[in-house]
Parts: C-alpha cells; structure tokens; sequence
C-alpha cells in the first residue's frame, strides 16, 4: 500500500512539474466554456439587409420601415440597380436584399401583385432558411395590415390561417450554451482522461522508466491505479468546474439531481481513462499516443455524440457507428439531467450502456497491460 | 540561398522517411474529409415527430398528410394522447410535437382561424428553430390551399357570387437563394474543412519540428554551422509550404470529385491565397516550437490553439452568431479569414475586388507572425 502512495506522489509531482501542460489542463475547461458560450451560436441577429428601390414610393417607405423596426434587421445598403448587389453579396457586406418592382405602390394601389424579389445569401443553408422566413413575415405582416384596411371584411375573413402556437420545450430562450454544456463536459474529460494517461504511460515507456516500475514489487493492477488517479481527481475537479462556471456565467440549468449527474460523469471518466490505457498499450511512443488518442477517442466524442451536430442527420453508417461512442451516451444522460430534471428512470438505459462499456473496457485494459508485462 | 535549399532537403528527405507522417500526410485528410462534411452538418433531415390529433377530421388529417409529404419530418407516433407525445419528448425519442386541437375544423371553418401547438424539444439546438420554420412553412401552405378550396365556396353561396379578388392589395414574394440554391450543406462545409486541412498538418507539423530538433539534440548542432536565422526559417518552412499546397490540392480533388462541390470563382486566385495564409499558419507552428522544449508540449499547446482558431472561424457556427467582442477578437485569427475567402471563391465566384480585406488582414499577420518567430529563435541560440 505504502508503495502505492509512492507512485501516486511521484505522479503528482509530475503533473505538477510540468507547468505548460498543467496550465493547459486548467484553462482549457474554463476557456472551453466561455468560447463555447459567446461564439458557437447558431441564434440569428443583425441580419445585414440591402435594399434595391429603383423608384422609391410611400408603400416601399413603409416597407422599409417595418423592416428596421423589425428589430432583426439592420439595413446597411439602398442601391438602385440589382447589378450593385454582387459585390456586396460577394464581400459579405450584406446577407439578404429585397427588390422592389419599380412600379411598386402604383401597382398595390390598382390591386395588382406587386412584386418583391427576396435575395438570401444561402451558402449556409439554416441561416439561409431561416433569414428567408423572416423575411417573408415581414412582408406577411405588411400586407395583412394593408388588406385589413383596404378590404371589406367579406374578404377579409375569405383568407383562412391557421395559427401556429410554438412551444420550445426543455430550453425555451434556444440559449445555444445549454446544449453545449454536457457536451463540453464529455469534451473535456476525454481529453484529461484518455490523451492525458495515454500520454502518460507511454512517456513512462519512451523514457526507460517503466521497466524500473515493473521490477517493483507493484503489482500491474496498483500501477495502473496510481497511473490514471490523478487523473481522475483532475477529470473530476474540471467536470465540478463546468458545471459552477456554466451556471454562473451563463445560468445554464441543472434541473435534475447533482448527484447522479456526478455519478454519471464519474461512469464516463472511468470508459474514458480505460481507453486511455487501452492506447497506451498498443503504442509506443508519445507521438503515435496522441495521435490514436486523437482519432479514436476525441474527434469521435466531439462529431458523433451529437454535442454540436445533430447525429439524426447523418448518413447511416454514421449513425450506427455513433452507438459505440460513448460521449454519445453520456450527451444525452447530461442533456436529460441538466435540461429536462429526469431521473434515472429515463436514463437508464444510456446508463446501463456506459456501466456495461466501462465494464469491458476496464477489464481488455488490465488485460492488456498484464499480457504486455509477461 | 543554397543553404537554405540544403536544409530544405534534409527536411524533406525527414519526412518521406517517416512512414506514419506520410500516412498521416496522405489519409487523414481525405479520412477527415469524408466523415467531417458527413458529420459537421446541421442540414435537418428525419426529424421524428409525434402528431397528436385530437380532431380527428378530413381536414386535421390532410395536414398530418401534408407534414408527412413534406419531407422534412418522419411521423414516429400519431397516438392521440398527450401524455404518450410528453413521454416522447422526455426520452428525446421525439423532435417535435404537433397538437391538433379538437375543434380545429370547425372553428377553421366558422372563423377562419384555428390554432395548432407546435412544442419543439429545445435540447436540439439549431435544429429546434428550423424545424419550427418548417411547419409552420407547411401551415401556411395547407391553410392557403384550403382557402382556395373551401372558402370560395363558402362564401360564394352566402353571397351568390364570386368575390371580387381585384381592389385587394397582393404582394407577390418571390424568394431566391443565391450561392446555395440546393441548400446542400456539403458545399457549404467542404470549402470550409479545406481550411481546416491545411492548418491542421501546416501547423502541427511545424510546431512537431523545432521541438523535435530540440529533443534530439540535432538543434545544437544547426547553432553552430554558419546559417542564419532567416535561412533557418525559410528552410523549415519551405517543405511543409509545398506540403500544405499539395494537401489543398489532394483536398480540392476529392472535393471535386466525391461531393461535387462548386467552384465558381478562380482556382488560381484560391492557391494565391493559400499560399499567403499557408505562411501565417506555419509561422505559428514556428513560433509555437521555439517556445517550447517538447514534442508533448508543441502537440498540446498547437492542439490548443488550433481547436481555438477552428471554433472562432465561422467554419462550424456562422460568425455574425457570435457575441459582438468575440466577432472583434476574431479579427486576428487567420483560419476566419481564409475560410472567409475560400467560400467567397468557390461558391460566390469573388474575384480579388472582393476579398482585398481580409487578404491585406493575412499578409500583415504573415510579416508579424514570421519576424516574431525568427526573433524568437535567435532569443534561444543567445
């Protein structure tokens, strides 16, 4: 035992002697939620409007009008030619252009259609959508209010609407940072966990100094365990750290019980840790340790747990190979606990996945660190 | 100048000798080509929802029908209880929930208006907003065809007569999409992901060299030979230069080719630009491996920054999303504006008119970045 101690010192003093990784290890998190929160958004705001009025008149004045008071648009250009928008398009300067005929105030009077050309840049095809939807209830509203007062109410009454009621469920304001914080959870303790003990055990391996810890009298088991429990600690303290900042900085909700969101993560650490073993007993050298880590564990975590991409939108192949991510898991028990306040009732069977994954890799790891000492 | 091409050798000659590095090279881009623009997409597609139809009239049917054809969904439960839809949202087995009230055709019909809940389940994200956009797309639609098809009639026989449409003022919205017009999120993301490509190896790679030299000792003994500190640097740039052109092009080929991306502006403008922005992010790679005494360290300090770069960049989440003093403060990062100027290219056509700005911002960041890293490499040989 007292020889365990020993080799959980020594780790501890590694980890602290290395002040460039243990800096990183720390800001990490703390900057990971903060761009998180400020800058992966996907909410829509100061659209860059131009507008192309060759003939202005009271009805596109009005128009215009509404437009800015919309409180989403910004109007940044009014052209009078439709050839003026390729520049502005081109260099980004503006995002959406409406067109308005000529003949436009002319033409409501006299009831016929006046035409309105809604350009959107759609290289980004959401944004796109989702700008041109705005748009069009803009001008819905313009003309339901000019109808309103033009038509007998005969008419009026002739158009039917059915009137959507929109909820938003679990996440009402759309806040983007309360997606991302279970996600970033994940994010995070894969990287201390997994690159972190993988990195660890293979430097043993590179330096020489892993035969002197085998002709120890440690057994595989204890220097396993005084390998990856700093780590631990630290996985644990970060996901502590998440959760305080995110619900300090950006109120983020923890709806469901701490307890067993801690137990969830601690579940999650220990698949991340054995993973890391896994790693480091295949490979050789820090380098190829990284490298594995990265692609096998990290990427996987970050594009296939639905963290940032809804996984239902992948081709299948994808979504199938998804179900043996764990962070996948471990997205949607966090989700489940901090957004919807579910119990275990409703994540058990996420769990039951991550116990029965941490299970075997915990075993194939021991396994393989013992094959490797014989 | 020929010391420089003899070191630039010895660099080259090092890496064609690593298998895995030109493994690393060769695959992992077109690996990561592959399941980025399969995985990196918020396109919706098979969105499960659960109408529930508490109407149970030719009319709530049709628009059941009508959300089914649309496309956009997939009806995973038509139970007519709430509790069942609410189970659905909580398991997360369910996007979205359509709630057709019971008096829906008959007030549709009395009053001309008629409500319908839509509750979307937050925990999607972006999702969450499309989705909503979609239906109520689809509402709009069926609210309108039924118009044409119930109410004329309807007031025809009150009236006896036809309305007069003429004397109503009608806008007519027309809308085009320019740059995307099948709104395929590929073409959006593979200009984007080149970027990526090209700063991942660019950067990590030369980050890795300097340390290496550094751990092997190899370093000391380039001290003492008479090259200078410029020559240095040029020489350890010029190989992963070539490097990150070659990849852009490997990039460009498989994009052409597997996902038929556009490429309506000029190429030769594009490789123009890369090889500018190629300068920055190997200058950072530099810079990065004179700071630091370790291949671990270079990996996980480059790694750091690099993810940092990518996440601000507008490659994944738009720019103009971003809070206000985030979008400033991404000003100064280089993978935004090279991923700026490659759409701009490739799907806008931009010609150099267009992209002046964020050009000038690279080719400053290139002079600042590359004095730093040769001032820095000189601060370690005193």
């Amino acid at each position: 035992m007292s020889a365990l101690k020993g080799l959980l010192q020594k780790e501890v003093f590694h980890i602290l002697r290395d002040r460039r990784t243990l800096i990183v290890l720390i800001a990490l998190p703390v900057v990971q939620v903060v761009l998180f929160g400020f800058a992966i958004r996907t909410d829509i705001d100061g659209v860059r409007l131009a507008v192309v009025d060759s003939a202005p008149d009271y009805a596109t004045m009005a128009l215009r009008d509404r437009f800015a008071s919309a409180g989403v648009f910004r109007t940044v250009s009014v052209v009078t030619r439709t050839a003026d928008l390729d520049p502005l398009f081109q260099n980004g300067q503006a995002q959406q252009a409406i067109v308005f005929k000529p003949s436009f105030a002319a033409d409501l009077a006299r009831g016929e259609p006046a035409q309105i050309l809604i350009v959107t840049d759609a290289t980004e095809p959401n944004t796109g959508s989702l700008l041109q939807a705005y748009a069009q209830a803009v001008i819905d509203g313009y003309q339901r209010e000019l109808s309103a007062s033009a038509a007998s109410s005969a008419v009026r009454a002739s158009r039917m609407v059915i009137a959507p009621d929109v909820r938003v469920r679990f996440n009402p304001t759309r806040a983007s940072s309360n997606l991302f914080v279970p996600g970033l959870m994940a994010f995070v303790l894969t990287i201390v966990s997994s690159m972190m003990t993988a990195i660890s055990i293979t430097r043993e391996k590179e330096t020489g100094t892993m035969e002197a810890m085998l002709v120890s009298p440690l057994r595989p088991l204890e220097i396993i365990v005084g390998k990856v429990a700093p780590y631990l600690v630290i996985g644990f303290v970060s996901a502590i750290a998440i959760i305080v900042e995110a619900r300090l900085v950006f109120r983020v909700p923890l709806r469901g019980s701490l307890l067993l969101l801690l137990f969830e993560a601690a579940l999650f650490i220990l698949v991340s840790l054995s993973l890391g073993i896994l790693v480091s007993a295949r490979t050789s050298s820090q380098r190829l340790a990284m490298m594995a880590a990265l692609l096998g564990t990290m990427l996987p975590n970050v594009l296939l747990s639905g963290f940032i991409f809804p996984v239902e939108s992948m081709p299948w192949l994808l979504r199938i190979l998804s179900n043996i991510v764990p962070g996948r898991w471990f997205v949607a028990i966090a989700r489940g606990i901090m957004l919807k306040g579910v119990g275990l009732a409703y994540v058990w069977r996420e769990t039951l996945i991550l116990a029965v994954m941490a299970g075997v890799l915990l075993a194939a790891s021991v396994h393989s660190f013992k094959e490797r000492l014989e | 100048m020929r010391r420089i091409l003899f070191l630039a050798q010895a660099e080259v000659l090092h890496i064609v000798r690593d298998r895995i590095l030109v493994a690393q090279i060769l695959v992992v881009p077109i690996v990561q080509l592959l399941i980025l623009s399969n995985a990196a997409t918020f396109q919706i597609r098979n969105t499960s929802i659960h109408i529930v139809d508490l109407d149970r009239t030719s009319t709530s049917r049709g628009l059941a029908s009508h959300l089914a054809a649309s496309g956009h969904f997939q009806i995973v439960g038509t139970a007519p209880s709430l509790d069942a839809a609410n189970e659905g949202l909580l398991a997360g087995t369910v996007t979205m929930v359509v709630v057709i009230p019971h008096d829906f055709e008959a007030s549709l019909v009395r009053t001309g208006v008629a409500p319908v809940e839509l509750s979307v389940n937050g925990e999607k994200g972006s999702a969450a907003g499309i989705v909503q956009a979609y239906a109520s797309r689809v509402l709009v639609d069926y609210a309108a065809e039924l118009t044409s098809r119930l109410r004329p009639n309807v007031i025809a026989a009150k009236a006896g007569m036809p309305i007069p449409l003429r004397g109503v003022p009608r806008i007519d919205v027309r809308v085009r999409g320019r740059y995307n017009p099948t709104l395929n999120y590929r073409h959006y993301m593979v200009p984007g992901i080149l970027v990526a490509l090209v700063t991942m190896i660019g950067t990590l790679l030369s980050a890795q060299n300097i340390a290496r030299e550094k751990e092997l000792g190899t370093l000391e003994q380039l001290n003492v030979t008479p090259i200078r500190r410029g020559e240095f640097i040029a020489a350890k740039l010029l190989p992963f230069w070539v490097l990150g052109l070659l990849e852009l092009s490997l990039g460009l080929i498989v994009g052409k080719l597997v996902f038929d991306i556009p490429m309506v502006g000029s190429v030769l403008l594009l490789y123009g630009a890369a090889a500018l922005y190629l300068a920055v992010a190997l200058g950072i790679g530099l810079w990065i491996s004179t700071l630091v005494e370790t291949q671990q360290q270079a990996m996980f300090v480059t790694f750091f920054i690099v993810i940092i770069y990518l996440l601000m960049s507008g490659l994944f989440t738009p720019i103009d999303s971003m809070a206000p003093w985030v979008q400033a403060i991404s000003q100064i990062n280089p993978v935004r504006h090279f991923v700026t100027i490659s759409r701009a290219i490739l799907m806008k056509g931009a010609g150099p008119a267009a992209i002046v700005e964020p050009l000038s911002i690279l080719a400053i960041s290139a002079a600042v970045i590359l004095t730093l890293a040769v001032r820095q490499y000189r601060k370690r040989v005193a």
